[in-house]
């Protein structure tokens, strides 16, 4: 059977009954096979029995959770299957080695620029003041000055959506509270995005925790924000424009209120599908040689790092080609 | 002399497939699923010897043992005789590690695709080879990771998309 993500948007709750969960609600019950499952997004109010969590956990299933504003909340990550010792001693020393660190976070941060020029390229934006951006990286020494160069790079890029979106303004990225639509469709994109590549991290050997550009203190898992940063032009960034482009998201697919604008239920609905859709989306793959989805470019992503710390490979990150 | 103990049969057999399988199997760099090869191998296995079968696990190994008079005979189905050497050497040290035991084993592979039956006993030669074999192990799982080299088999290798994803 093949497996999928699920995304719960109604209030309900989840149990488990032998070798099926339900997710149950006033409507009714629907069975979702065990197999069938391979991670959960949760963004309505969810109650889950124990027993369905132990399920869950047995399975190496991964539950994401939002609140009602669709902010990111939390996961259930269960207790790691896959454990090395190998790599995450490895993963550490490459955190607490100066230099080891650096070269991850700078190349943390090139992948992301040169997605970001690639989204840029790819609907006709001049994408100089993205790329030039890579000289200053090239020249840091700290890993703040990487997050310096990286927003240097950010605000080159945002400040040519604006003349990307036709029907919707984009302006300025805020995030806490997103002020505009696109802003507002951002902000999820992101952490659906995170959740996404915490899913992928959970079946390796990595360690969620340990990271390179993000401070590994920053939040609990921010291998995850590191590896992010890569995909967000291509998983989230594509997306909306797109989205907007075709005018797909309008008229009540939003809320406004003191919060900021923010995704109606209707309106995440449709995002959720379209994230989706763009996570299972599938390109040939240039030295694999077969078709992989979005979302296992995540995963080899994820397998390139391990090489990387290994001492096998050195990591280059993903950079669209298409 | 290499403490053979912390050595698994099925890395005798990864030896002779790829050196990298070996090293990444025996760092617990695995991945979450096995590959369809591996389920199909444990169906064949399964449907062959559903009978007066006997699972036995000494110390890592498992095997299966049917008494033979005062012999143990270790059975071992194969789907395939492409990796001939592999299974052989694989056999070679489950009686090695027996005979160390003190039991007097002789083992058979069968290949029920070709229909065909190998008995493996071990003598003076193989048991030099064996040990020769076992030592190198022990020193590829102390190094570092070998790099992937590109066969024919890794197309159906669980790991290759680890091994060539760039
Ligand atoms: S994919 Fe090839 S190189 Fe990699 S472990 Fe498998 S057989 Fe070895």
């Amino acid at each position: 059977m093949r497996k999928r993500n699920f995304y719960i948007v109604s209030d309900g709750k989840l149990r488990r009954k032998e070798n099926t969960i339900y997710f149950e609600n006033a409507e009714g019950k629907r069975p979702i096979p065990i197999n069938s499952i391979y991670s959960i997004y949760a963004l309505g109010s969810l109650t889950i029995t124990s027993q369905a969590l132990n399920y869950l956990a047995r399975e190496g299933i991964c539950v994401h959770f939002f609140n009602r504003y669709g902010y990111y909340t939390g996961s259930f990550y269960p207790r790691e299957s896959l454990i090395s010792g190998d790599v995450v001693v490895k993963q550490a020393e490459h955190y607490l080695d100066r230099e080891k660190r650096l070269y991850l976070a700078k190349a943390f941060v090139e992948g992301s620029i040169m997605n970001m020029a690639r989204v840029l390229r790819r609907n006709g934006e001049d994408d100089t003041g993205v790329i030039s951006a890579l000289q200053g990286l090239e020249n840091s020494e700290s890993v703040e000055e990487v997050m310096g160069a990286e927003a240097t790079a950010r605000t080159e890029y945002y400040s040519k959506f604006d003349s990307m979106l036709s029907g919707m303004k984009f302006e300025k990225r805020s995030r806490q509270p997103p002020e505009n639509e696109v802003n507002a469709m951002i902000s999820f994109g992101n952490s659906l995005l995170y959740s996404a590549v915490l899913t992928e991290i959970y079946h390796t050997q990595l360690h969620p925790a340990v990271s390179y550009l993000h401070e590994p203190s920053e939040r609990r898992f921010s291998l995850s924000l590191d590896l992010a940063e890569i995909f967000k032009p291509l998983l989230v960034d594509r997306l909306v424009i797109s989205l907007v482009n075709k005018k797909m998201v309008g008229e009540g697919d939003f809320d406004e209120d003191f919060k900021g604008v923010l995704l109606s239920e209707k309106g995440r609905k449709k995002f959720l599908k379209a994230f989706n859709e763009r996570l299972e989306r599938t390109v040939k793959h240039r030295t694999l040689g077969r078709n992989v989805s979005y979302q296992r470019l995540i995963r080899l992503e994820c397998y390139k790092l391990v090489k990387h710390i290994l001492g096998v490979e050195k990591y280059r990150p993903f950079v669209m080609w298409w | 002399m290499i403490d053979e103990m912390y050595i698994r049969g099925v890395e005798v057999n990864y030896y002779f497939v790829c050196k990298t399988k070996l090293w990444l199997f025996s760092h617990n760099v695995s991945l979450e699923k096995e590959s369809d090869l591996v389920k199909l191998g444990k169906l064949v296995h399964k449907e062959f010897y559903r009978k007066d079968r006997k699972d036995v696990r000494i110390g890592p190994i498992a095997i299966d043992v049917v008494r033979k008079g005062n012999e143990l005979e270790i059975q071992e189905v194969k789907k395939a005789k492409s990796m001939e050497k592999a299974d052989l050497f694989q056999m070679l040290y489950y009686l090695f590690y027996l005979s160390n035991l003190g039991i007097p084993a002789r083992g058979r592979i069968t290949y029920p695709k070709s229909r065909e039956v190998v008995n493996v006993e071990l003598d003076e030669k193989r048991l030099r080879d064996l040990e020769e074999i076992l030592r190198e192990i022990d020193g590829l799982k102390r190094g570092k990771m070998p790099k992937p080299v590109r066969k024919k088999h890794c197309r159906k290798c669980a790991y290759f998309e680890f091994c060539f994803a760039g």
